[in-house]
């Protein structure tokens, strides 16, 4: 026989639920007798009575945890299940009341304490303080709150990573962990592919090319648009980069990020290299030269690095994409809701020997000095920070971006227009008003304008893959599953290549 | 188990808390995610770059706040013993006189203030009636300092002077010690401003007649302690600020045993027994000392964002907070909605006055209304409005009492440690239960209800505490 007393001092429970515990205790297996009482002077008379050796200085006020039984192990396993009765007993609501929302995500987290994981998408100028509180809860961080300070990006991501946590952002879009989506993400067929993005619709572009391609995806972790830069060091791609060597669904790694910062970018490709699984740096926009390490290859595009993973994971029936285009001569303009789409695209124009302006320049030559007024051929984000303050992103509210369409579209000198448009979890669920401006657009300039639209979506997404496609064909459109491929044919229209 | 306690985020199930946009909780719902939703609302205009700056500060402040809330929750306020305020209070002379709330003059003193400052000058023996009183009051003669920085609480206008009789609270987990004056009762008394010679006598009466006898009492009892006290009468239908039924109860049956053993006259036991009798709200002078004792624990925390006092003087609502020091952080007092005794209405009313807000500083008061259905009618009538009070509350608190707690929430703890940031973050202001002064001097109580708390107070405690830790 084993005996087990604990002593709680100064803890008062109302008799009733001390006998509740007492019994629930008792009924664990192996165990002869459980008490959980008030040290009053009967109750300690009472075990005493049984023989329990109880210390001296015990007043009324203290709990007594008695326990008798079989082995040590059952002793303490009805402690436990004592200890486990009395918390609940300070958890519960009472019964048939709603609990009014949490105000805080501490607060949330602790009511639930299996909770993994905070998403925040309030107004930057609050997301610190947010993350802070949800790091300092246990919780991941998917930040998708741009307008963070890179100071505070950093402060977060320290945190982060003393913690063992992930800090996904800010300005995070997308992120697939174990299947879910978070954010805009596409619903892409499982599988041996993961993704470590600095950029949502790098995410969604890679994920959907490789789901078109046969190839799943096991986890995509964005790290937020900035992680790669010098001010950060790629501390959570390093971190999703150590996950992922660990996970054993994981069998090839792509890595997705604006060109970046030469110093990280080594450390990143030393720590690829560790994980002893094959990694694809796809790196759109990359006009330096970064030497490959061993065991990482590096892509100057998505649709390059995904087509490299796709090898490397043992994928068959990658297609390159080459669709039936009319000449339209004229300038080329992108209108993109994905920056990384952009970017891809824009390299893709570049690398045809053009210049591209934009408000996300490949060079700093090419900046426009004003995102509202195009020059040349030229490319717009409207997913930049500049252009989502105080309204929701252009994949939620495409606004924006339809009232430009319909300006280069009636522009003479414009031969090409180029779009992106991202299916998949969070997005405009049906992009019917710019069906109905391209309709229009291209009816009021037959034959002289061309729309290329890169429709970035898996066959399973809410909003039906084909529908759409089909959809944006009928309208007129050039539809293409890849932003390059839609840059292609827009050079090919455009009489450049 | 949150994910620092050992759960990574792969290969297990996802459970989600969204803050902000409704749509991502939606898709994470469409995909069979769990989501608890946040009500998310801005904080108050102004106060989001200090929030930012405290953001790098969390992991420091979370930890100072553990530390605060600790010494709080290891407390152990007992009531020793009765003493006089001029031997117990530091450097209180009879030309001092103590008051409720934040630091404050006798120009900007309310009604209630200044006829309980007349009535100490009274008492004392400084004048014979209240015109030489008052010129004595306004001609900087007195010094006037709040109870909270002399170790000391009072309800209402909270007036203390050197020959007032006092409850000695020790908190003997740390060794600090608070002070409150006797409860008077109710109707006409100096707490509330009135100060004739009814007011007069039974001042007398307390110091000359009740002390002696709680002193013998206390002196056989040994100590009390009060956390224990409070905790059973929470049980038992308080909420330690406007119910004290049941703690004045317990209180009494702690002394009826010995009282008649007391070597006094009977006809003075006779009365103290029907005094304390008579009065409910007799042992709110011993939970706000124990709050005071309590709540001084955890002062002097650097760095932690814990409020430690919240006081008002008529005039202006106060709070401390333990890592700003001693700092008072003031905002106007409030206009209490509540429900007005025979004959008085809103215009009879004072604004918010009084220590008695050490209750919900500690969990108490407001902050354990569920605990109080008899006092619904004081938060809408219904004991589920009280349960949403409290509930309410757990949003801007640090932490859950580990002694106190609620019958109605399966014995939950109730909400303790005010973090100062968050109620700038949520909005959500301390619940604070209170009686209504009258606005003229002399008349006393008129009401009891709630009173809402100065949001700016609080903002300026937590960008003071901001500027602190940059």
């Amino acid at each position: 026989m084993a005996d087990l007393v604990s002593v709680r001092r100064d803890t008062y429970f109302d008799s009733v639920a001390l006998m509740l515990v007492s019994r629930d205790a008792a009924a664990v297996g192996g165990v002869d007798q459980a008490s959980a009482v008030a040290a009053t002077p009967l109750n300690l008379e009472l075990l005493q009575g049984q023989a329990f050796s109880l210390p001296e200085d015990l007043g009324p006020n203290d709990l007594v945890i008695a326990i008798r039984a079989e082995t040590e192990a059952a002793a303490q396993a009805a402690l436990a299940a004592v200890e486990g009765s009395l918390a609940e007993q300070r958890r519960s609501a009472p019964v048939g009341r709603a609990l009014a929302p949490a105000r805080s995500l501490r607060s949330a987290a602790r009511r639930h304490p299996d909770l993994s994981l905070a998403f925040i998408s309030v107004p930057g100028r609050f997301a610190a303080y947010e993350a802070a509180q949800a790091l300092q809860a246990g919780l991941h961080v998917f930040c998708f709150s741009d307008g963070v300070s890179i100071q505070d990006e950093v402060a977060l991501k320290q945190r982060a990573t003393e913690l063992g946590l992930l800090f996904m952002g800010p300005d995070c879009g997308t992120a697939i962990i174990d299947g879910v989506g978070l954010g805009f993400a596409n619903a892409v067929q499982r599988g041996p592919v993961a993704v470590v993005g600095a950029s949502g619709t790098g995410i969604q572009e890679l994920t959907c090319l490789l789901d078109a391609a046969g190839v799943g995806i096991s986890h995509a972790i964005g790290v937020g648009g900035r992680d790669l830069k010098r001010e950060v060091g790629g501390l959570m791609t390093l971190a999703a980069l150590k996950l992922l060597a660990e996970d054993v669904e994981t069998k090839v790694i792509v890595v997705v990020s604006k060109p970046p910062d030469p110093a990280v970018a080594g450390r990143v490709q030393t720590a690829a290299a560790e994980t002893g699984k094959p990694v694809v740096m796809a790196l759109p926009g990359l006009t330096s030269s970064l030497s490959e390490a061993a065991g990482v290859r590096l892509a100057g595009t998505l649709e390059a690095g995904a087509r490299l993973a796709a090898e490397l994971a043992g994928g068959e029936g990658w297609a390159t994409e080459e669709p039936p285009v009319a000449a339209t001569p004229g300038l080329i303009r992108g209108l993109f809701s994905g920056g990384t789409l952009c970017t891809e695209a824009m390299t893709v124009v570049a690398q045809a020997g053009q210049v591209v302006h934009s408000n996300i320049p490949l060079r700093p030559e090419w900046r426009l000095a004003d995102s509202r007024t195009s020059e040349g051929h030229c490319f717009v984000d409207f997913g930049d920070d500049e252009l989502t303050q105080g309204r929701a992103h252009p994949m939620i509210d495409p606004s924006l971006r339809n009232e430009r369409f319909q300006r280069e579209a009636a522009d003479p000198a414009v031969g090409v227009l180029v779009l992106d448009v991202v299916l998949g979890y969070g997005a405009d669920a049906d992009p019917a008003e710019l069906t109905r401006l391209m309709r229009r657009a291209l009816a009021d300039r037959p034959g002289r304008l061309t729309v290329c639209i890169s429709l970035c979506g898996a066959t399973d997404d809410p909003q039906s893959l084909e529908a759409q496609a089909t959809q944006l064909r009928q309208a007129g459109a050039v539809v293409t599953r890849s932003a390059a491929a839609a840059a292609r044919a827009a050079l090919l229209a455009a009489g450049l290549k | 188990m949150n994910a620092a306690e050992g759960g990574g985020i792969l290969g297990r199930p996802l459970q989600v808390a969204n803050a902000g946009v409704e749509l991502f909780a939606d898709t994470l719902s469409q995909q069979g995610v769990p989501v608890e939703r946040i009500e998310w609302l801005p904080a108050a205009a102004g106060s989001e770059g200090t929030l930012a700056r405290l953001a790098a500060q969390e992991a420091r402040i979370a930890k100072a706040n553990d530390e605060a809330v600790r010494r709080m929750q290891e407390a152990k306020p007992m009531l020793i013993g009765v003493g006089r305020a001029g031997e117990l209070v530091p450097d209180l002379d009879r030309h001092t006189l103590l008051h409720a709330g934040p630091p404050i003059d006798w120009p900007d003193m309310s009604g209630p203030l200044r006829g309980a400052v007349l009535g100490a000058i009274i008492y004392e023996g400084l004048a014979d009636d209240p015109e030489t009183a008052e010129r004595l009051a306004g001609s900087g003669a007195l010094r006037f300092a709040p109870c909270h920085e002399r170790g000391a609480v009072g309800p209402m206008a909270g007036v203390v002077s050197a020959s007032m009789p006092m409850w000695i609270v020790e908190n003997v987990s740390h060794g600090n010690v608070a002070y409150c004056t006797f409860n008077e009762g109710l109707g006409k008394v100096l707490r509330y401003g009135a100060f004739d010679t009814e007011v007069q006598e039974r001042l007398h009466w307390l110091a000359d007649g009740l002390a002696p006898v709680m002193s013998a009492a206390l002196a056989r009892l040994g100590p009390l302690d009060l956390r224990s006290l409070i905790a059973q009468a929470l049980q038992m239908g308080d909420e330690g600020h406007n119910r004290n039924r049941a703690c004045t109860s317990l209180f009494l049956r702690h002394l009826a045993p010995l009282l008649p053993e007391l070597t006094l006259p009977s006809a003075q036991l006779a009365r103290a027994a029907a005094f304390i009798a008579a009065n409910d709200h007799f042992t709110l002078n011993l939970t706000m000392p124990a709050g005071k004792a309590t709540a001084d624990a955890a002062a002097g925390v650097e760095a932690s964002s814990i409020v430690v006092a919240m006081a008002r003087n008529g005039t202006e609502f106060g709070i401390r907070v333990t890592g700003t020091g001693e700092r008072w952080f003031t905002g106007p007092a409030g206009v209490v909605e509540g429900l007005y005794l025979p004959g008085f209405g809103p215009e009879d009313a004072n604004r918010d006055i009084g220590d008695s807000t050490i209750t919900e500083t500690i969990g108490l008061g407001g902050f354990a209304m569920a605990a109080a259905p008899a006092i619904v009618s004081f938060v809408g009538g219904r004991p589920e409005d009280a349960v949403s009070a409290t509930e309410s509350m757990y949003e801007i608190c640090w932490a859950e009492s580990a002694h106190y707690q609620i019958p109605a929430l399966s014995f939950r703890g109730t909400p303790l440690g005010i973090d100062c940031r968050e109620v700038v973050h949520t909005g959500v202001l301390p619940f604070v239960n209170t009686g209504i002064a009258s606005r003229k001097p002399g008349v006393g109580q008129v009401g009891a209800g709630l009173v809402k708390p100065p949001l700016q107070a609080f903002a300026a405690a937590t960008a003071a505490l901001a500027g602190e830790l940059d």
